[in-house]
């Protein structure tokens, strides 16, 4: 099996994989960072969403020999000591319900606000297209919008 | 069973709740703090554990799916326990004898354990009074429990639980507990986050398919590509050549391709060459819904006949009828099936996401033939449930892929596996006939027809009105059915309301006050058996219509009214929608709820919103079609589900102050809240939509 050594969360990691396994697994089976979810692996759910260079990516669709030496960051890594204004948003209005889908959507969100820090209603309409069974949308709505505050202060 | 507890068993009841088995639940979930309460000094029931180091352990004994039950069942015990909620441990109880009901299904947690979980409670705290008491030699009554101490108030003295526990533990334990008084709650009512907020957002392992354990091999498993076909044979030559595919494993009907990662048995999978053989009938959807209209037309013995609806027509003045149409489903939990298991000669661990572990448990001790008292089965927190976890497929099958094996297996299932063998929301058709006068319904009429099981004639229009008749019919198919969120009560009150409305409209009445003159009259003077409470239904109606402000207009705006009762609770909501290039956009949803006591406010309402947000989205999105028994949306790129972007921009909530017993809160805001979209998508457009999706209606 082929090797490659990937670049995620600030480290260096070397793995042994086929050229065809997404990066969604390589993160679960390999690094044994189970925090990125697999929900379809297709792309259209979002629940596997990580960084790679700041950007939204959907890693199931994202295969190991296509990641190179691109900067790929994970919830796990999101922030220190998991006080990204996200993060505490999502706490202090109690977003989840299952739970399942919400590290995904709390990438996508973060990679809007890297793209635009105090998004409209639209631009989240625009760019955030994960999905949530338990319809937890209206409260990561307010979220967002209480995490793009907090990142201004 | 109910386990004796006196002083002579705590130690044997804290054994079997003890350290040793958290440990290892910690250790299959692969968490990285192992909570414990490391000397359990205390454990007065089954639910509480007390260290002599103070830390207080509380075990949730219902599977968490999203509900909330965590958090909310041991806030309950916590109220009467008297302690510092922000210092309290709160772990998912493993299968056990004592807990009572441990399954996640009919919105019953709450309502079932209220007052249960009220005694644990109260009884460890009047021990540890008791204790202190006993410590300060004083009266009892000059004593009271405090944020995990008990103080002396003359005194100003003050212990902490951890130091009395030990001496608690050597206490009578009190058959009849005082409870608090509902205005001395400090918790429940209150705002409390899901005890696994920060778990989840920092992206730790809870769930079953993190579960990791040293020897495990992943598995998928090839199963019938299509509702009435059978395996024949297979040839594994090529899948056993995959790299990492460690071993074949044929079942009855299905086939398990083992590996040392998840990508390389999908692999190994993919290359199975397999004999599928037609045993019986493909079906088509097409042909359940001709048999549907076949079937109504043709009719049946009602199910309740109130009056004489054939009489009541004659004297009417005009009858209406509409006809609706709604598809089979499917779950759609963000989280595709999994489960663990490690099947040996003389015990069986299995882990993994079901609402039902110990149907899970009894189906494997049958299947393996070893006895359920060699079975330890616990639940992760779970990647949703609504209803798809009431089946055990998932579970079952697993364990007999370890016992074929003969090695620990984690068995993954892909989001198409989940599309094609669920037991799907049933396709159903309705028809609808009123009775109208002038200014009066005088008989209804509904005849339903759905696969796998009839309609249920308790709609509140039944006890209202003189004349009401229903006919419920069932289709025989191999594509099965089972539990989707609100069984039931998710169809009948979309068609219901619906046609409520179009008769509101005939009879040009205004929608909300016709409801509540509706509700008057069965209060009044019920007809037949009422199956539920008018002065309940009426509750909702009258905060919905005060906080919508019901009767204003708002240029642009238009809006839609239902109600509806399942699980005990009663739901009213109004939609309001704006239209965007002839396309309805939903502004904002309000929702009155009769629950009884509400126990977590922000959770509560979390499971309000979320409820009206997913009846939203699968009114307007999926639907699952067969042709030749497989299932032609295969993944959510044609299984459509909703985006925020479709999602209202706010679900407003009110709960009807109440003091009674909680009832059902998961399920019943999902309902009605179809009906309400499409009575204003009729105020909007003048369209009548009877058939789900309504997207597929709005071209």
């Amino acid at each position: 099996m082929p090797k490659y050594t990937l670049f995620v969360n600030g480290q260096s990691m070397t793995v042994e994989a086929d050229a065809d396994t997404p990066l969604l697994w390589v993160l679960r089976d390999n690094l044994n960072l189970v925090g990125t979810k697999f929900g379809c692996g297709v792309a259209q759910c979002g629940a596997c969403t990580v960084h790679m260079n700041d950007v939204a990516m959907r890693s199931c669709s994202l295969p190991v020999s296509a990641v190179g030496q691109n900067k790929i960051v994970t919830i796990e890594a999101l922030s220190a000591k998991g006080d990204h204004p996200l993060q505490k948003a999502w706490e202090e209005l109690d977003v989840a319900q299952c739970g399942y889908c919400q590290a995904g959507q709390i990438m996508a969100a973060a990679a809007l606000l890297k793209k635009i820090p105090n998004p409209t209603d639209k631009d989240i309409d625009d760019n955030i297209s994960n999905i949530c069974r338990c319809g937890t949308q209206v409260r990561i709505r307010k979220a967002i919008h209480v995490a793009a505050k907090k990142q201004v202060k | 069973m109910k386990q004796e507890l006196t002083r002579r068993n705590f130690l044997r009841v804290s054994a079997i709740t003890g350290g040793g088995m958290m440990l290892s639940l910690s250790f299959l979930n692969n968490t990285a703090n192992a909570e414990t309460v490391a000397d359990t000094a205390f454990a007065p029931n089954i639910y509480i554990k007390i260290g002599t180091d103070g830390s207080i352990l509380i075990l949730a004994p219902n599977p968490e799916i999203g509900q909330g039950v965590k958090t909310s069942l041991p806030m309950i015990v916590a109220e009467e326990l008297c302690v510092d909620w922000k210092k309290v441990q709160v772990e998912l109880a493993p299968l056990q004898a004592g807990f009572g009901r441990q399954t996640a299904g009919g919105s019953g947690s709450v309502r079932g354990r209220f007052t249960d979980l009220r005694k644990a409670g109260a009884t460890a705290r009047e021990m540890l009074v008791a204790a202190a008491a006993q410590t300060w030699n004083v009266p009892v009554a000059e004593c009271v429990a405090e944020d995990g101490m008990v103080l002396h108030k003359s005194s100003g003295k003050k212990l902490a639980y951890g130091d009395l526990a030990a001496k608690a533990a050597t206490l009578e334990v009190p058959k009849n507990p005082t409870l608090k008084e509902s205005k001395d709650f400090k918790y429940i009512g209150t705002r409390v986050k899901d005890v696994d907020a920060h778990k989840i957002v920092t992206g730790q392992p809870l769930y079953g398919i993190d579960t990791r354990k040293e020897g495990m091999l992943y598995a998928m498993v090839a199963r019938p590509p299509a509702y009435g076909k059978t395996l024949v044979s297979v040839d594994d030559t090529a899948a056993l050549k995959v790299n990492g595919v460690k071993q074949v494993v044929k079942l009855k009907n299905s086939v398990a391709v083992l590996a040392t990662s998840t990508w390389a048995a999908k692999k190994g999978r993919e290359v199975l060459v397999i004999q599928w053989e037609a045993k019986e009938k493909l079906e088509n959807s097409t042909e359940h819904f001709a048999m549907f209209k076949e079937m109504i037309d043709k009719g049946t013995n009602p199910s309740r006949n109130d009056g004489d609806w054939e009489a009541a027509k004659k004297q009417a003045s005009k009858t209406i009828e509409a006809v609706f149409e709604l598809p089979t489903l499917s779950h759609g939990q963000m989280e595709p099936l999994n489960f663990y298991a490690d099947v040996r000669e003389d015990k069986v661990e299995l882990f993994g996401p079901t609402q039902v572990p110990d149907s899970v448990r009894k189906q494997v001790a049958e299947q393996l033939k070893i006895a359920e008292d060699k079975i330890s089965i616990s639940t992760p927190r779970q990647g949703g449930g609504f209803g798809r976890k009431l089946m055990t497929d998932n579970g079952v099958e697993a364990a007999l892929i370890s016992a074929a094996a003969k090695c620990p297996v984690q068995v993954q299932w892909t989001r198409e596996d989940d599309m094609q063998n669920d037991f799907y929301r049933p396709a159903e058709m309705y028809r609808y006939k009123a009775a109208l006068s002038a200014d009066k319904l005088l008989a209804w009429h509904q005849s339903g027809v759905g696969i796998g099981r009839g309609i249920r004639g308790d709609s509140y229009v039944a006890g209202a009105i003189e004349n009401y008749k229903a006919e419920g019919q069932a289709l025989k198919s191999n594509t099965p059915t089972g539990f989707w969120r609100a069984p039931g009560a998710n169809t009948l009150a979309f068609v219901a309301e619906s046609f409520m409305d179009e008769v509101c409209t005939e009879l040009k009445v205004d929608p909300v006050a016709y409801r509540l003159q509706l509700f008057e009259q069965a209060k009044q003077k019920p007809v037949g058996k009422l199956d539920y409470n008018p002065d309940k239904y009426k509750s909702v109606v009258e905060l919905v219509a005060k906080m919508s402000n019901w009767g204003t207009k708002t240029p642009g705006v238009f809006r839609g009214f239902a109600t509806w009762f399942s699980f005990n609770t009663y739901v009213a909501q109004v939609v309001d929608i704006k239209l965007e290039k002839g396309k309805p956009k939903i502004v904002k949803v309000y929702c009155a709820v009769n629950c009884g006591r509400v126990i977590n406010l922000s959770g509560a309402e979390n499971q309000i919103q979320g409820a009206v947000v997913d009846g939203i989205c699968h009114a307007m999105f999926p639907k699952v079609t067969f042709v030749n028994g497989a299932v032609v949306e295969k993944n959510f790129y044609s299984y459509n589900m909703l985006k925020i972007k479709d999602a209202p921009l706010d679900v407003a909530v009110q709960f009807v102050p109440s003091e009674e017993a909680p009832t059902g809160l998961g399920e019943p805001a999902l309902p009605p809240i179809a009906a309400a979209l499409s009575s204003a998508i009729f105020a909007a457009t003048g369209k009548r939509i009877r058939k789900m999706p309504f997207v597929e209606q709005m071209t």
